[in-house]
């Protein structure tokens, strides 16, 4: 039987042990009527042989075009040390480390990884992750709630230019805490939240204020100004950042006068393959001053009975399987093995690895951007981006990234869906896995696409 | 301690070492605004490809994990979770494919999760599932905010409580509030089964809902779970399912037929994906009629024109909307799909019985071997209650120094003081996947602890002997609180802001 060890003999001495005639008494408790009918809509049993050749026959068929999506998904190259080790049975197959003596691993692990993205985003203390980046940062406007207690509001300001999805998630998870989201415009033109964006807010009590950088254009917003203003009105600002682009960018940490107070975003571009949207993790830096806020599992240094150091989960007073109905979140489960991953992918990259892909990324997308300007396709907006760049097709775009993906190139992401005013408009991205080829390909495909 | 073994990946660097082959190529600089760069290193570590691969290595050495040891941890499901379906959910065109990409390029991924719901619906007996969430609190949100919307639809606004047993994980509680829902809680009764007359008390015209887990946490199934959703759908409320016990009924029982309304599986326990450390999980959720039009987007259709799509905000304007950035744990969602498909229907049936048949015939031999079961009348489900109460009061011998004492001897603890109401509680799940040796030789444990208690209480109180560690002082953890690395010779609290490390 899969994944059965038992034989015949030993299923007759546990019945007999347990004084049972077959193995259907175990289950005389549940009312007859209630049984289930046979399973017949779930096929037959699959060897792993059968199995294998399905799978590899699926994962086929979807192509391995070239891909110039981004938005929130990025492809990078992962060592090949990075998914060997995180699958080793004992990181893949273990469980949450609440028996810290028997997880130190893990939970050694996670502590380098609070320290490395505490480091990249330039702020205190870290947790062990949340979900996704959109997740975490609906868990930071509660944490924000949570920490300006001396607002009364409960009104957060959110960029019309952060992802949309994001926007999405933030609202499905607080929608029934009663806090108001504000949507803050952008300037059509530089693709930029403009501090004057703020102004209709500046003598309202306002809770907390969400940054986005890059913003979901790929621009690279003032963030000086921004952190600025909310400063001198003692509003907590949430920064939503890409881990990569912090190899070159200003750390949030150091945003402003005194730095954000707390910082999330999508981990995925830090070791985790694009794998149709996950697993990702989320991450969330804060201030020491704000621990006691923050969601999720934190991991510690501590000694034991002997005086020997090692490490285990802490604070856990905060969370729901101490607290229950107070917690701080529900989240119990998180990202781990994503977050093994990852520890293990920034630990061979280290500053100099890391600086490197953000720099090839950037000019990578920027070659592109002027092999495309060579053939009268221009950026939609005239801010300084980072890795991505809304790119003006013109005319009936949806048709040519279809035609272009037809041709095996998938050319970036139709910006209509959720920006009318942008029809016409692609997001596109050139990673450091795009070679001069690769780009060239991309303009070749355009062209054949006209 | 060798300096090998316990040093932090940061005390290996040494400045100007790196791991070359992985990175690009050197590019120019940008030309990003003086005032928007970063301008001191961030400090991650300075290693070459073996420090790296050894320190991890070592790392790995020393945690417990089903590979390994017996990890009977109730409430958990540690089964074996099988190398195919990790090695298949890796293969490149899984792993290369970008979430956003069209339609055309997505009828592998998507015809499979299509399949994965349709399969998740029969055996659960549920009319609709989404594969959104990405963990089973997750699930939970999903699943009471869609009780919040189906009532607010139908301006039923003053129904404002959501109904929780005692024995209920503490998730449940913590995902009410966050839906905006106020907690009433409810005893369970001596037999283990939720107390009726205290529900038929609890319930109301504000009653929103009520959460359950059948079989419910303390092992056993609750017999009248009719009766139990006729008296809250009689008063207007909707019953949501806990699925982390789904295990033990898998192919025998299916919450649909017993009257819920809505529940959420843990794929990451019964459908056997890893638990990877602490996730990734996924919650997908399952849904009654009444509940179609609430569910979370994205979700995987049959598209008009032939081959399959997402289901979008436009498709379901009453959705209670979007649970993450793109579609949910795919690679999760892969595992779970393999992992079904080789069991197939018959193996789905087999997984309950012998989950089942191991935990009875463990409790049956560990009453044996002389400890206490917390409800000896009932039948086990998939896990059960062992009570360590005589043994504290009599000798001082605790659930917590059971499970440290069995890390000695080659076992993960099983789940202790949970349920809260049981005192002194080993919560033990063995699951279908061990062998009846692996459990004998558990028991053979468990009863040399019990025999160790009479003579040598020192060394028990003293365990575990054998780990990398001994018991850790958690409260001076928590006081002094330490949880970023700060090196001795720039170790002020300012440091890592200021990004001068490395």
């Amino acid at each position: 039987m899969p994944f059965i060890p038992h034989t015949e003999e030993d299923i007759r001495a546990m019945l007999d042990s347990i004084g049972a005639e077959s193995v259907e008494d175990l289950f005389d408790e549940i009312p007859a009527d209630l049984r289930a009918p046979p399973l017949t809509g779930i096929p037959e049993g699959e060897s792993e042989m059968g199995i294998t050749r399905l799978m590899q026959e699926r994962a086929a068929k979807d192509g391995m075009p070239s891909n110039f999506i981004g938005a929130g998904a990025y492809e990078h190259h992962i060592p090949a040390a990075v998914w060997q080790i995180a699958t080793r049975g004992e990181f893949y197959s273990a469980y949450t480390p609440y028996q810290a003596e028997a997880s130190q691993g893990t939970l050694q692990l996670i502590y380098e990884y609070q320290t490395m993205i505490s480091r990249l985003t330039g702020m205190e203390v870290s947790n062990a992750s949340l979900y996704d980046g959109a997740s975490a940062l609906a868990e930071a406007v509660l944490m924000a709630v949570r920490v300006n207690r001396r607002s009364k509001a409960k009104r957060v300001l959110l960029p019309g230019a952060l992802h949309p999805d994001y926007r999405k998630v933030v609202k499905t998870l607080i929608g029934n805490q009663g806090i108001e989201l504000v949507e803050l415009p952008f300037d059509e033109t530089t693709g930029q939240t403009p501090v004057e964006a703020l102004a209709p807010y500046a003598d309202d009590d306002v809770t907390a204020m969400v940054i986005s950088q890059p913003n979901f254009f790929g621009i690279l917003e003032d963030v000086d100004a921004l952190t600025g203003w909310a400063e001198e009105r003692g509003i907590p600002v949430i920064a939503v950042v890409n881990p990569v682009s912090l190899a070159l960018l200003k750390p949030p940490g150091e945003w402003g006068a005194n730095g954000v107070d707390i910082v999330v975003g999508e981990g995925q571009p830090l070791g985790a393959p694009l794998s149709s949207g996950g697993p990702y993790y989320g991450f969330m830096t804060t201030l020491k001053k704000h621990i006691r806020q923050m969601p999720g599992r934190i991991v510690g240094r501590a000694e034991d009975a002997d005086g020997k150091p090692g490490f285990v989960l802490t604070l856990q007073a905060r969370e729901q399987h101490i607290r229950r109905s107070k917690a701080t979140s529900n989240i119990c489960t998180n990202q781990g093995l994503v977050v093994t991953a990852s520890t293990i992918h920034m630990s061979l990259l280290g500053d100099e690895g890391l600086t490197r892909v953000a720099e090839a990324c950037y000019a990578n997308t920027h070659a592109l951007v002027e092999k495309l300007a060579a053939k009268g396709i221009k950026p939609r907006f005239t801010g300084e981006y980072f890795h991505e760049v809304a790119l003006d097709f013109g005319g009936d775009a949806a048709t040519r990234v279809q035609t272009m993906a037809d041709a095996g190139v998938l050319a970036g992401l139709e910006l209509s869906r959720d920006y009318p005013q942008l029809d016409g408009c692609v997001l596109a991205c050139a990673t450091e896995t795009k070679t001069e080829s690769d780009l060239e390909q991309y303009v070749t495909t355009w062209e054949q696409a006209a | 301690m060798s300096t090998t073994e316990a040093n932090l990946i940061f005390e290996r660097s040494r400045a100007g070492r790196s791991a070359v082959a992985q990175a690009p190529r050197d590019h120019a600089a940008t030309r990003i605004p003086a005032n928007l760069q970063r301008k001191s290193a961030p400090g991650l570590p300075a290693a070459s490809e073996l420090d790296v691969v050894r320190h991890y290595t070592r790392l790995s050495q020393k945690n417990f994990s089903i590979d390994t040891e017996f990890y009977p941890l109730g409430s958990c499901t540690m089964k074996y979770n099988p190398r195919a379906c990790n090695s298949l959910a890796m293969l490149p065109g899984f792993l290369n494919r970008h979430p956003l990409a069209p339609a055309s390029h997505s009828q592998g991924f998507l015809q499979t999760m299509f399949e994965l719901q349709e399969m998740l619906k029969e055996v659960t007996g549920m009319k609709a599932v989404s594969l959104a969430p990405m963990a089973g609190a997750q699930g939970e949100y999903t699943g009471v905010a869609m009780i919040r919307a189906y009532h607010d639809s139908r301006g039923d606004t003053e129904r404002r409580e959501i109904i929780v047993p005692d024995a209920a994980h503490g998730t449940n509680p913590a995902t009410a509030i966050m839906c905006g829902y106020e907690v009433r809680e409810i005893p369970t009764d001596d037999t283990g089964d939720v107390d009726i007359e205290a529900l038929k008390a609890a319930v109301g015209p504000h009653t929103a809902g009520i959460m359950l887990t059948n079989p419910s946490t303390v092992g056993v199934f609750e017999r009248r779970i009719k009766q139990i959703a006729g008296i809250v759908h009689e008063a207007g409320g909707l019953l949501y399912y806990d699925g982390a016990n789904l295990n033990a009924i898998l192919g025998k029982v299916r919450p649909g037929d017993m009257g819920f309304d809505v529940i959420h599986m843990n794929l990451h326990k019964t459908f056997s994906t890893p638990h990877g450390g602490g996730g990734p999980g996924s919650g997908a959720v399952g849904v009654a009629e009444r509940l179609l039009p609430f569910m979370p987007i994205p979700h995987v259709i049959e598209a008009e024109q032939g081959g399959y799509r997402f289901a979008e905000e436009t498709d379901r304007p009453q959705s209670i909307g979007r649970l993450s950035a793109f579609a949910g744990n795919a690679g999760v969602l892969l595992r779970a799909y393999i992992y079904m498909r080789m069991l197939g229907r018959e193996g789905m049936v087999r997984v309950s019985e012998f989950s089942t048949l191991n935990a009875n015939y463990l409790a049956r031999e560990l009453a044996a071997a002389g400890f206490d079961l917390a409800y000896p009348k009932r039948r086990a489900t998939h896990e059960f209650i062992v009570t360590m109460k005589k043994q504290a009061k009599e000798r001082g011998l605790t659930a917590g120094d059971v499970a440290k004492r069995l890390l000695d001897h080659g076992y993960h603890a099983p789940t202790t003081y949970f349920p809260l109401l049981v005192p002194e509680c080993l919560l033990v799940e063995p699951t279908e996947t061990e062998s009846k040796e692996t459990l004998d030789g558990f028991v053979e444990a468990m009863a040399c602890i019990l025999a160790e208690s009479e003579n040598d209480m020192d060394t028990i109180k003293g365990a575990p002997h054998t780990l990398p560690n001994r018991r850790f002082n958690e409260v001076a953890a928590a006081k002094a609180l330490d949880v970023v690395f700060q090196p001795a010779e720039d170790g002020d609290a300012s440091a890592p802001r200021t990004g001068t490390h490395g």
